[in-house]
This record gives C-alpha cells, structure tokens and sequence, in this order.
C-alpha cells in the first residue's frame, strides 16, 4: 500500500500487520476496506466473492474482519443443513455483542430471525458499527428455501440495521440469480495466484532447519513438476511437505552441496512424478507414502485403490450384468439378431437408423426395461436356470451395488428401468471369468 | 346368543376368552399320533446339536476375520497417535490434515456383513475408544439424518453410563445439554466432546473414571463406520465429510467404509475436492469361497457332528451359494433348515447323535420305532442280503434287531471316521493334477462320492492315468501330505494305510540310490522316433504309431515305474474300500437328510412357478374335488382366471378380446349343458371374463397394447 494511507482511521501497524499476513492479496486486501468504508458507515448490503479454490477468499475476509475488530459472525454453509441451524449459528455468534441477546431465542424461520435482528439493532450497543454476517459456501443456499437468498441479499433492508451480508462462493453469481429477481449484489472476483505468487507463499513456510534458498529451490521444482496439474495452495503446501524429507536425503547423506541445484533436482523430479500418479490422487494415502518414503523400499509394491478392480461376482449375477450391459449398450432392435437362431441375414448398414451409426459406447449407457434384461438373460446363460426369487434379489443387489442403477423413481414397480454403470473393461473381465464372448454380442463391435 | 334386554337392538358378544396357549419350538415337535418322549427327545438332541454347531460357527467366524479386525484396530490405534504426538513437528504443521480412513473391502455378500462389523466395533469399544458410530445407508437419506445418528450413537452412550455412576455433580452437569433442545450440528458434538474428555481427564476426583480413561488415553477418537458405502447417496457423503474434515482438529474422527464392491468405488463417488479430506488405507478381508471352504472343512467333513447332508441336498446348499448369493451366513441357515427338517420328519433321527449315545438310545427302542426301522429302505435291502433264519429274526424279534441296530450304527460311524481322512488324502493327490479332473476344492470331491462309485467315473479314471504319470518329487510330496493327515485320524483301518504310505514313501527314497537305469531308457526312446521323421504317409505314419504303442507296452518298467504302479493301485484300492456313497449302508437314513426338494422349495422360491401351478391346477392350492383336472382339458368349474390363463395359453403375441371372450363363454357355459352352437354370453358372464382379463393383467400375463384395438399383448415373462 502506498504511504498515504486511503483508510484513516484503521491504524497504520494494523494495516500493516494484514499486508503481512495476507501476501499477494494486497488488491484484494484494499477492494475490501474501501467496500467496507468507516466502521459507522452503511456499506453495501450483499457483497458476493467468488473465485476458485485455495485463492484466500475465506482466509482474506476473515482476516481483515478479525484485524479491525470488526462485529461479525462467520457461518459455513454445508454446516447448516437446515435454516433453522444457520439462523442460531449466526445469532449465537452475535450474541456476544449484543448483551441483551437471550439465550432461549426461538429462530425457525427467515420471519423470526429478521424479528430478532430487528430487536437487536435498535439497542445501539454496538454504536452503529457495520455488522457483517460472513456466508461460506454460499452456493448451498440454492438448494435451500427460496426466500433465503434474496432474504440474505436484502437484509440491510429488511433489518432497518447497519448490516452488510458477505457472500463467499467458488461459482459465478450467474448460476444464483434467482428466477424471480432479487437485489443484485457487489460481484468480487479473486483472480488465481500466479506462479511466482504461489512460489513467494510456499517459500514463507520453509523448514525452520534449512535456509531459504534451498527451500526456495525445492518449491521452484515442485511447482514445475505440478503447476500444470495443481494449482491449489494448500494441496500444494501438503504435497511440499510430505516430499521434503526425501529432497533433503541427499543432502543429509552427504552426496550433494546445497548449491548443486541440478543434481537435486535429478534426485527428486522422478519422485515428484510418482507422487503425482499416487499420492496427489489419492491413490495412495499419505502416511503410507511417508512409510514407503522411511523405508526406502522400492516402489511397486504399493498398489493404488484403483488398482484393485477386480469384483468377485456369483455366477449368475455375472451373467445379469453382463446382460444388462448388453441391454444398455444395443439398441432393442438388434436383440433379435444377436439371440435369436433364425433371425434372417441383416447387413449392419442397411438396417440403420442414422442416429445409430455413432457408436453406442460414445453415448452412454441407455435405459432398459426389466422384461428385456431377462429375456437376454435366459438367452445367454447356458443352463436352464428357473426363475427363482434369488434371481430378482440378486438384480436389485446389483442395484445397490451400484453396478446397475434404478432409472426413474423407485415406487414404479410396474414396469422398473435400468441402466448398466458399468465400464467395458469391466464387463470383459467379467465375461472372460464365465467364458464369455461379449464382444461378439455387441453391436458397436460388428 | 340371547340377552335378558326386552329392547331390539344390537348387541356386543365378547367371544369367550379362549386361552391361547403360545406355542413354544418344542411344541411343534408333537404329533397326535406319536408319542411325545420321543419327539421330546429329538427336540432337545436337534437344539444340542445346532447349539453345537452355531458354536462352531462363531468360532470359525472369528478366527477368520481375527486378522483383519485385529490390523483395523491397531490402523485405529497408530493414526491417532500419530496425529497427537507430532503436532508440533513441522511436516505436521505444514500437510493438511486428513481424516484418516481405512477403506475395508468386504465382498460382494452383503448380508454377511453385518456380524463383520459388529465384532468390529466391539473390539475397538474394548480396545480403542469408546466412541464408535455404526452408519446405515438406509438410516442416512439426507445429511441431517446422518448427524443425526451420529449425534445420538455417541451421546446416548455416554448418557447411559452417566447412569451407572452415583455422583451427582457431574450427572447435572452432563445432563443439562441434552434437556435443551440440542442443536443437531457437529458443533455440538464438538462442545459435548469436549466436555466430556475434560471431565475424563482427572478433574473430577472420581476414580471409576480415571480406570476408564486410562484405557483409551486422553483423546480417544470417534471412530464412523459406514456399513455399505455404495448405498450412501454420494451428496451426502461428500458434505459429511467436509464438515468432518473442518472439525478434525477438535474432534479425533477416524472413518472406516465397508466397500462390497472394489475401493475404485470410493473415487468413484468423491470428487477430488472432498477425497483430498481423506488418508485412505485399504484393507482387504477375506474371500467368501475361502470363507466357506473353512465353513464346509470344520462342519461338512468331519465327524464331530453326526448329522450329514446328502449328495442332493449338499448341491441345493452349493449352488444357492455359488450361483446366487455368495453368502456363508445363507449357507448356514441353509444347514440350521436341513437340520431342523431331518429332525422333524425322520422319527428314527433320535438315533443320530454321538456313537455312545447312539446305541445306548438303540437299546431302548419302542416297538413303533422298531416298526420303522424295518420300514427303511436301506435296512430292507439288508435285509434281503441276510440268510432266510437271520431275515425272520429281524423282522420278528425286536430284541434282536436293536443289537443289530447298534452293530449297524457302529459300521455307519466307523464308515465316516474313514472316509473323510481317505477323502482329503485322494483330493491332495488329485488337486494339484492339470485341468483338476476330480475337481479344485474338496466339496466337489466330496458331492461327487456321495452321489455315486467315484471309481467309476471317467474323471477318476483320467485323474488316475496321471497319477501314474507323476513324477517323483511330486508324488513323494504328495505322500507326505497324505501321511500329514492321517495322523490326525484314529483307528486301526487308517493307521494301517498310514503304516503302508509309510513304507512306499521310504522306498521312493531309497530308489534315489539307484535310478541310474533310467537313462538306458531314455536312449531307447529316440530310435522310433527317427524313423518317424521320415515317413510322412498317413498309412505308415498310423503304422508306425502303433508300434510305438506296442513298444510303450512291452517296454519293460523301471523299478520306479513299478513301485509307481503299486503305489498308485493302494491308493485305488482304499478309495474303492472307503469312498463308498453312504446310500449303500444300512441305516444311513438316520444321519442323512435326503429331502432336497423341500429344501429347494424353501430356500430358492420360484414365485413365478407358483403362481403357474396356481392356474394351471387349481386343485393343488384350493383341494375342492371338482377341480381335480383329468390332462390338459379345461374344467369350468375352475376359478375363472384359470380359464382365461388356459385360454391365453392357446393364443399368440396378441390376443383378439372377441375371440377370447366367445371361448371364455364356450367353456363357462359347458356346465350348464346347453349345448348350442353359439353360446349367449349374458352380462354376468361378459362381468366375470373382464374380471379375469384385469386379474391377469394384474398378475402380469398380458398388457394393453395400442398396436391393434380391441387386442392385449400376451408377455413373454410373465409374473416377473
């Protein structure tokens, strides 16, 4: 910030103190003290920031508000699964500032809660201060009561107070704008940190045993190994830590000097790599990295979650999703073809309809009814298997195994819809443990 | 019914209050017409032998899943502990904090699982920490009822053991929260935690509770289970875990999911976002076929329980169990049926208990069990082998027969004490084999020797051509195993072979010293071969074939080859001897259950077939004389919807109504013995014939169709 200071009353140790602890964000930082004004002013009602993950939206408004000593509350969304949660989180916050809150307040309803409010403003404890109610993960408000949004929007107004509600959101305004209008709020975007931002950042937390530079060489080749995948702060923060130890073991041997940057960096980049197939993915857990990373242990032996694909199926639930696979990826006009002995020679091209030439796989899975997966069942499987109520159960065990899905609502019992959710390489694992020719069955294979 | 009121009206009669006797099991057992001390007694031999049996089972069922409940809980243990100790290192600081998770891969049989996870959280109740929440897919439709759950699983608990303690200061103190309304939020939880580790943590003077906390040190974790995590709605999942993942560093939470299918499901249904909450470890539990492999070895084929599952039943049992469910626990119900079945309707079960018991209840046989002795199939044929004097005997004198009884049942439990040891013995030599000709697991083995002479089968026979061919070491090391196993068998008829295999298994060894003549034959084999080469005629080629065939059969065996042989032909001979199927013993009816269709019927339903049976034979659910059809004619006195069923049966893919109707009349009006050539279909009857057309409709048989008016469709799975 530059020496005249635009914000006067806020003491200048305080400003700087939040320049410190808010690097890169200095923008931001100043956009938001001259939004918020003078403590006795009125602000804006609705201030809506968005940008995405990890660009210090949350970190910068709670920062600033507990600096200045701001009156706030600060809720998180996905907390409050009912508004009624979210009106006593916010008033339970208030309620040390407004002594003459009472604790056994009653709070169902946006009604109640402005009712409420309303009370409070009029004590004038807080003299006239902006209270700011801060909302995390607003974009769960969509999905909650209608009113709330606009309620929260307008609250200024509704309330009669010096209130400013701040909205904080990973996805654009565009996607809230209620259908019945409402008052549009200040957008507030907060860009991504470049590269050399999130280098400076990384570099503050450096391993208090080793110097600067060579931190700062370290987070230089960790953000060449995953800047292109990862941008976000604090994955890269855990990444930097769980792989330094193996950085510095070179260096703790004895093998390299800290300025031989190129030898480290060849010691580390393939490591780095891995790290980004297994552990960045979640593939491997962290703490069995760290284990591998002690041990030494060559690497291989560690499979990831997604390495073990492999179901191990009853028999005829393998011949069911095999069939439902069938049933979903063929169109119903071809079953006759594929099961039945004398279906007539049908040359592929004559016979198509021009929507079926894509391939079947590109689209998707499609719907099918019940009556087909069966009679595509009882056609492939080789013995004659009666239909027992074993056979239906084992279907809707498919379905809560997620191999299979109900389409439409589950009270239709009429007539139930599948679809198969299952992947080819699955279903050809599958196929070949029954000895199953599937690929002979399938139309896009032809 | 009369009253002493002079007014008209209506009035209430209680009906007397008969005393409904409730029915115990035991009840069930009495028939009129036989004496109840016997029936008492089965009863009480079925509930100590299925006592028996479940203890087994439970046994078997803990040592299984002993490993991977024991690695869960020391997964449970080391991850808080190592999530205290280093907060204030630096890697500590700087990685961000993850729930840690153990994805625990179950299998596909669900209903299974349930006993899993309940030893599970009792061993990490006894071990870990008290906390711990078992979540249900079905209980959690939505993230409110989840925490919800949660909220009541770990603070009810704690209520109740407020109870126990005799204080009163902390009972109030605890007991305010809950009398307010509770906030249904994890914050809540969070002061509630907080509180009650705090208490635990030695403030209070009291010393039953520093004893608890010592168990679980200062912060023991909060341990979720989720039971089925592909049944949870993926929203759900992903916002519990967020709002978890912000609570972490107050609330210890450890998760584990219970996966069915394959841990891919779990980035499956969390995005990046939210499995970046998580340190997933995997733990993978036991096989269900290996799992009943152990099931079938400690209770199928040993001879601590008398009671046996024949060839049938056993493959009802299998095949429910390989073809549709995967589940051990189903296969063991299974049993507990068979065995609830044999005892019920076999009166002469009373004799299937241990080998003492066995005779001793033998001796003490009434007149009518005698009676049904003679009356068994097995025992007739016995019989009939026996000399003419002996076949009077025994069909006379009742003294008689229960000696011969006792000496039968001793043959029947000697016959098992030999056979399973002979049994494993032939399924080491033959498992190894290319392309297993007798089968991979021992339960093929054992169903295919009980249904017929296993000696007499093609696959025996080629299992036998390559044993012959096996080569030293091989065969030396299946012997060994063989001997591994007979040691653990009693009696004088194992010990014997044991002493044989003994004896060939030395000699094998000893021919180590000189098998120097082997190599002599190794030269001899190629000369037919060189000639081979050149001929290429089929003729000659086909000639020389034989020769070779013929060589093959002079060629003189080396002493190997001999002993071999011997070797191979003891095998033979004591399976010969041994693996009889048990229909050919007298008495087998007493330990064998046979009824395979009842079985089938209860354990596999067919609710299609039933309802099939229903309209094509209506006599069978309604015994009314006049439905009792003679072949493939329709009655018209059948139910209506029968008629309409028959008539459908006769028609094609779409059925005109008309025409349908107008047979419909034909039949229904057969009765009334007016036979001319149009029958008038009144109102009534064009009634009841909708009436069926919508029941059949209802039942799934035909459906409205719009491809031609006045038409149904008939289904092809109808019923489904």
């Amino acid at each position: 910030m530059p020496d005249q200071t635009p914000f006067p009353t806020y003491m200048k140790d305080v400003l700087l103190r939040l320049k410190k602890q808010l690097p890169c964000r200095d923008n931001e930082v100043s956009m938001l003290l001259s939004l918020f004004g003078e403590p006795q002013h009125y602000s804006y009602p609705s201030i809506l920031i968005y940008g995405h993950r990890a660009t210090g939206k949350t970190f910068v408004t709670q920062t600033v508000l507990q600096e200045l000593k701001l009156p706030h509350a600060f809720v998180s969304m996905v907390e409050c699964f009912t508004p009624r949660l979210l009106f006593q989180q916010i008033l339970s916050q208030l309620s040390s500032l407004y002594p003459s809150l009472d604790e056994e307040f009653h709070c169902e309803t946006l009604n109640d809660f402005i009712r409420i409010f309303r009370q409070l403003s009029t004590s004038n404890v807080l003299d006239q201060q902006t209270v700011y109610i801060v909302i995390d993960q607003a974009e769960v408000l969509r999905d909650m009561d209608a009113n709330l949004l606009p309620g929260f929007l307008r609250l200024q107004e509704l309330v009669g107070g010096n209130i400013t509600v701040i909205f904080l959101t990973e996805i654009v305004w565009e996607k809230f704008r209620p259908n019945t209008g409402c008052l549009e709020p200040i957008l507030f975007y907060f860009p991504d940190y470049t590269k050399a931002e999130l280098q400076q950042i990384l570099c503050k937390d450096r391993h208090p045993e080793f110097s600067d530079d060579l931190y700062a060489t370290y987070i230089n080749i960790l953000l060449g190994v995953f800047y292109a995948v990862c941008r976000d702060l604090c994955e890269l923060r855990h990444l930097a830590a769980l792989n330094f130890s193996k950085f510095c073991e070179p260096l703790l041997k004895g093998e390299v000097r800290e300025s031989d940057t190129h030898k480290l960096w060849r010691s580390i980049e393939p490591h780095l790599r891995k790290a980004m197939q297994t552990v960045y993915l979640r593939e491997v857990s962290s703490l069995q990295w760290e284990m591998m990373q002690d041990t030494k242990e060559e690497t291989g032996y560690l499979k990831g979650l997604s390495a073990y694909t492999h179901v191990d199926l009853p028999y005829y639930s393998k011949f069911l999703l095999i069939a439902a696979y069938l049933a979903s990826f063929n169109p119903a006009r071809t079953d006759k073809r594929f099961f039945l002995k004398h279906h007539g020679k049908m040359k592929k091209v004559t016979f198509l309809k021009k929507h079926e030439k894509t391939s079947n796989h590109l689209l998707g899975p499609k719907p099918f009814p019940l009556d087909r997966l069966l009679a595509i069942f009882y056609s492939i499987v080789d013995s004659r298997v009666a239909s027992t109520a074993n056979i239906f159960s084992q279907i809707s065990s498919l379905v809560t195994l997620q191999l299979l899905t109900l389409v439409g609502h589950s009270d239709q019992l009429d007539s139930p819809k599948y679809k198969c959710t299952v992947s080819m390489d699955f279903i050809c694992a599958i196929a070949r443990t029954v000895n199953f020719d599937i690929v002979r069955y399938l139309y896009d294979f032809l | 019914m009369t009253t002493s009121s002079v007014s008209k009206g209506c009035f209430v009669f209680k009906p007397a209050s008969k005393k409904q006797r409730i029915l115990s099991a035991g009840d069930y057992f009495h028939d009129e017409d036989e004496e109840s001390a016997s029936s008492k007694l089965r009863f009480e031999t079925l509930q100590s032998l299925w006592q028996q049996i479940k203890l087994e089972t439970d046994s078997i069922q803990e040592e299984l899943n002993k490993n991977i409940l024991d690695s869960l809980a020391e997964f449970a243990r080391t991850s808080t502990t190592f999530f205290r100790s280093k907060t204030d290192e630096w890697t500590f600081r700087m990685r961000s904090s993850e729930i840690p998770t153990a994805a625990l891969v179950l299998g596909v049989n669900v209903t299974d699982h349930n006993m899993t996870f309940q030893n599970l959280s009792e061993l990490l109740h006894q071990s870990v920490t008290p906390y711990v929440v078992g979540l249900d897919a079905k209980d959690c439709p939505s993230l409110k009822h989840t925490v919800q759950k949660v909220l009541l699983q770990l603070m009810g608990y704690h209520l109740s053991v407020e109870e126990d303690e005799e204080e009163p200061q902390p009972k109030a103190n605890i007991s305010g929260i809950p009398k307010k309304r509770i906030q249904c939020s994890i914050a809540t939880l969070c002061e509630w935690y907080q509180t009650v580790t705090k208490d635990s943590n030695g403030l209070s003077p009291s010393k039953k509770r520093k004893s608890t906390l010592g168990k679980f040190g200062q912060n023991p974790p909060i341990v979720v289970i989720f039971k089925d995590l592909e049944s949870f709605t993926s929203k759900v999942l992903q916002e519990f875990i967020i709002i978890c993942s912000q609570y972490i560093h107050q609330l210890p939470f450890i998760f584990i999911f219970g996966i069915a299918t394959s841990p891919a499901t779990v980035h499956r249904m969390l995005p990046h976002s939210v499995s970046s909450h998580l340190c997933i470890e995997l733990f993978q539990s036991l096989s269900c076929t290996k799992h009943l492999a152990t099931v079938m070895d400690k209770l199928i084929l040993t001879t601590s329980f008398p009671f046996k599952l024949n060839g049938k039943t056993l493959q009802v049992l299998l095949s429910i169990f390989l073809f549709h469910d995967f589940s051990v626990r189903n296969f063991i119900k299974g049993l507990q049926l068979s065995l609830m079945e044999h005892f019920y309707n076999q009166p002469l079960s009373v004799l299937c208990c241990d080998k003492h018991k066995a005779s001793k209840r033998a001796q003490v046989l009434s007149s009518e069990e005698c009676e049904n002795v003679r009356q068994l199939p097995s025992f007739m044929r016995y019989v009939e082998n026996q000399e003419p004097d002996e076949q009077v005997k025994l069909l006379t004198d009742d003294h008689h027969l229960k000696e011969v009884v006792q000496q039968l049942l001793k043959q029947l439990h000697l016959y098992h004490k030999n056979y399973y040891p002979v049994l494993r013995c032939l399924h080491i030599l033959t498992s190894s084999l290319p392309k297993y000709p007798l089968g991979k697991q021992i339960r093929e083995l054992h169903s295919m020797c009980l249904e017929r002479n296993v000696w007499e089968t093609e696959e025996y026979k080629s299992a036998f051509q390559l044993l012959r061919l096996m080569a030293k070491d091989e065969l030396l090391t299946g012997f060994n195993k063989c001997l591994e196993i007979l040691t653990y068998g009693k009696g004088k008829v194992i010990n014997e072979v044991q002493e044989k295999l003994e004896t060939f298994v030395k000699l094998f060894q000893e021919l180590d010293n000189i098998s120097l003549d082997y190599k002599e034959d190794d030269g001899e084999d190629t000369s037919p071969q060189k000639g081979f080469q050149q001929k290429t005629d089929l003729f000659h080629l086909q000639k020389t074939l034989l020769e070779m065939k013929e060589l093959k059969k002079n060629k003189k065996l080396t002493k190997f080859e001999m002993l071999r042989l011997e070797a191979i032909d003891f095998i033979d001979h004591i399976v010969k001897k041994h693996l009889l199927p048990p229909e050919y013993l007298a008495l087998h009816e007493v330990v064998y259950y046979s009824c395979s269709g009842t079985l089938r019927k209860h354990l596999n339903a067919a609710p299609r077939t039933a309802i099939q049976t229903a309209l094509n034979n209506p006599y069978k659910y309604l015994p009314n004389e006049s439905l009792q059809s003679d072949g493939g004619a329709i009655s018209s006195t059948a139910p209506d919807i029968c008629i309409a069923y028959k008539l459908h049966l006769e028609c094609g893919r779409l059925i005109n109504l008309y025409d349908w109707l107008e047979a419909f009349g034909t039949v229904v009006s057969a009765t009334e013995g007016n036979d001319t050539e149009s029958p008038v279909i009144d109102d009534v009857k064009h009634a009841r014939f909708i009436r069926a057309v919508s029941e059949l409709e209802f039942v799934g048989f035909v459906k409205p169709t719009k491809k031609k008016t006045d038409h149904v469709a008939r289904l092809t799975w109808g019923g489904c």
